[in-house]
């Protein structure tokens, strides 16, 4: 009897899943604005999103901020409900990462947003920035991560003193979602090769599972081919020759560590744009999660990624124009190499970056 | 009785022994040569293995080759080694082994796999060390990488719950991540890089990883002049790709699914499984070996490159504390390959045979 409430359950979400209709889960306009959820999050969070709320008030961008203040370091929690109401109603958000304590308290905050919202879909772009150093050319792939479930599910147990027990977990229902999402983008983005990463030889259910329903997505998109690579492979490859990738599709924790190695060869986790999708939310933010707490209060960050995700933003809420306007300043301002924060070599300030930023706009 | 008890000494660590689990305890037969196994693996196996027996010979390293089988046979439907072999890496306690091919779909499950079970092989030790002569991107790469070998997330416990839904089970126990901790302590302090790293993701697997952290710390206490450090999993794949360089003085220790994906990681910065060499550890037994494949295309042939296994076995003499041999043959190979495309096989874009590469190594010895 379980297991057919289970299959009656999945099949009912999944027909949920599909007639869903497209007006109500839009963004909302109201007199020609848009309302967006802004976290500013932890860290050096607070800097870079001033820094976007500055660009886009100097152009005037139809954007009003609800600010909603969340944090992962006093370990309470408290902001998340509030924040997931925000983003129940705006439907969109630009977001700042949050901290996750190494305690034994403390779940991680970013993780449960994204659960609550089910936004399953990460997607980081990376792509060798002009007038950045980097040991590597000629990289340009996207990395799509599964965001709900896999090695996060954080359900774990002490079976006995001693010996812990972590539950990975993968089902078809989300591997199928996030693949159709990697092929829609690769269609959509006119990318020819779809990868899928795991560790099959070894958890070959598990993974197997995730290997396989990639390919039987594949099927369906003539146009596109599909393979797949073990994720030691997949690192080993990523560092060496990472020219041949075009579309990575991965679990969760995989994901992970390929768009961190990804950051760290073009440049830094400063210049990686990233968009997280749901079925009916949207959150943007910095592609590789890192909270920067070091760093925090000194005007040393580095904005761009924030930026470009801001530009992210502007795309999927339709205003194209300024979207190209802000993310072409930002690509001319670094090339350019007169002011360049720290982390890709300068000495300037975040407000400086986006000071120069403003006045490219301006130009 | 029951204020005794509450008395009585916190839980000593289990493992509290006389011998530490992954050292040498082998001795000089009457020849007054170690003997060891000599496993030489598939395809370009055996032209390797007969590249290292030639150099050591040149080299006057006081080892006897023993040389095994170990072409699994199915008992009772596991997947076992041949009694000989299994008698001879026992008896010799330190083997080396060329690369195995898994045959797909024929019912045994992978070699490496069952090695590591029949000899419990916890830890699993790979330097990355930049090969001069053979350029990558990144400079001055000098990792090494202690992964832990037997649990984690590769114990193979996996079900389907319900059809669609499967569960893969990651396993920590405070035994085997103290075992693999205690060695890395040992490792860090015998190739004087008195700072270990423990590379994790307690911030979201809080309790599983979160144990591997907290023996860390237990162990640590024990090695006061070790330095003990802690980083997320994201962080280090981030940090060694931008800058492999501030790697060089530590000993990262990691659990299963980690180690394997930073190992290959480390492999790719100095220019891949061809160049690397790697030892597997067990309580008394110690198996070295060539992590590349076994090149069925170019088996036969005398191109293949033997450095990898020639490396692993510099660190079979190490681990038997033969230091003056592992320096002299290492330093041969190293400069065989510095000196030159024609001293060079063709996986390093040169156009040695491995004869010529093998000869070449014997004069810089």
């Amino acid at each position: 009897m379980l297991r057919r409430t289970a299959i009656a359950r999945t099949s009912a979400l999944r027909s949920l899943a599909t007639y869903s209709t497209p007006e109500s889960v839009l963004p909302k306009k109201y007199g020609g604005r848009y309302t967006v959820t802004l976290i500013p999050g932890d860290g050096i969070g607070k800097e870079i999103t001033d820094s976007v709320k500055t660009i886009f008030k100097s152009q005037n961008v139809p954007i009003d901020w609800e600010t909603v203040d969340v944090s992962g370091v006093d370990e309470t929690g408290h902001g998340v409900a509030e924040a997931v109401e925000s983003l129940k109603r705006n439907k969109v958000g630009l977001k700042g990462i949050l901290f996750t304590p190494t305690g034994s308290s403390g779940k991680s905050l970013n993780v449960a947003l994204r659960k609550e919202l089910d936004i399953y879909a990460s997607l980081v772009l990376i792509k060798n920035i002009p007038g950045v150093k980097s040991r590597l050319d000629g990289i340009d792939f996207a990395l799509v991560r599964e965001n709900t479930e896999g090695e996060y599910s954080g359900l774990e147990h002490q079976s006995y003193p001693g010996v812990v027990e972590s539950l990975k977990i993968m089902t078809r229902f989300k591997s199928e979602r996030i693949a159709k999402f990697a092929f829609d983008f690769a269609k959509k983005n006119n990318r020819k090769l779809v990868t899928a990463i795991h560790k099959a030889n070894i958890m070959k259910l598990g993974d197997g599972l995730f290997r396989q329903t990639v390919k039987d997505v594949g099927q369906s998109y003539s146009g596109i081919e599909v393979n797949d690579l073990i994720v030691d492979n997949a690192s080993m490859q990523a560092v060496a020759k990472p020219q041949q990738f075009d579309v990575l599709v991965t679990p969760n924790l995989y994901g992970s560590i390929l768009s961190n190695i990804g950051a760290a060869l073009i440049g830094g986790p400063g210049l990686v744009p990233g968009a997280n999708f749901g079925r009916e939310y949207a959150v943007f933010e910095p592609g590789c999660r890192h909270v920067g707490l070091d760093i925090k209060g000194q005007n040393t960050a580095n904005p761009t990624a924030m930026i470009l995700s801001s530009a992210m933003l502007l795309r999927h809420l339709g205003l194209n124009e300024f979207a190209d306007k802000i993310s072409d300043a930002t690509y001319a301002t670094i090339a350019e190499g007169k002011v360049r924060t720290k982390d890709i070599g300068g000495t300037s300030s975040t407000t400086e970056f986006t000071d120069a930023i403003v006045e490219k706009l301006n130009a | 009785m029951y204020r005794q008890l509450a008395r009585s000494s916190p839980i000593v660590p289990r493992f509290t022994r006389s011998y530490i689990a992954g050292q040498f305890t082998g001795k000089k037969n009457p020849n007054g040569k170690y003997t060891v196994t000599l496993i030489e693996g598939d395809g370009i196996g055996v032209e390797i293995s007969q590249a290292v027996k030639d150099i050591y010979a040149a080299a006057k390293v006081p080892i006897e080759w023993e040389p095994v089988d170990v072409t699994p046979l199915l008992i009772d439907g596991k997947t076992t080694l041949p009694q000989a072999a299994v008698y001879s890496v026992n008896k010799n306690l330190v083997a080396l082994k060329g690369p195995l091919a898994t045959p797909v779909g024929k019912g045994h499950t992978s070699m490496n796999l069952t090695l590591r079970r029949t000899f419990n092989l916890f830890a699993n030790v790979r330097p990355c060390k930049s090969i001069v002569g053979y350029d990558t991107p990144y400079e001055n790469v000098d990792t090494v990488l202690i992964r832990e070998n037997t649990e984690g997330e590769y114990s193979g416990i996996e079900h389907t719950i319900v059809p669609g839904v499967v569960q893969s089970i990651k396993l920590i126990t405070r035994p085997a991540s103290e075992k693999v901790i205690r060695y890395a302590f040992e490792y860090a302090k015998s190739i004087n890089k008195p700072h270990v790293l423990v590379v994790h993701k307690a911030s979201i697997m809080k309790l599983s990883d979160g144990l591997f952290v907290n023996t860390a710390k237990e162990v640590g206490k024990e090695y006061p002049d070790i330095k003990l450090d802690f980083e997320l999993l994201d962080n280090t794949s981030l940090k060694l790709t931008a800058d492999p360089a501030d790697y060089k003085n530590v000993v990262m220790v990691m659990p299963n699914l980690y180690g394997d994906i930073m190992s290959d990681l480390s492999s790719g910065l100095i220019g891949g499984l061809g160049l690397t060499p790697s030892g597997n550890m067990g309580n008394k037994v110690s198996i070295f070996e060539a992590v590349h494949g076994s090149a069925p295309d170019i088996a036969g042939k005398g191109l293949a490159n033997p450095t990898a296994l020639l490396l692993s076995s510099c660190m079979m003499l190490r681990h038997m504390s033969l230091n003056a041999d592992a320096d002299k043959i290492e330093n041969a190979v190293l400069k065989t390959i510095a000196s030159g495309p024609e001293n060079r096989t063709g996986d390093l874009h040169g156009t040695a045979s491995t004869s010529h590469f093998t000869e070449q190594v014997i004069k810089n010895l």
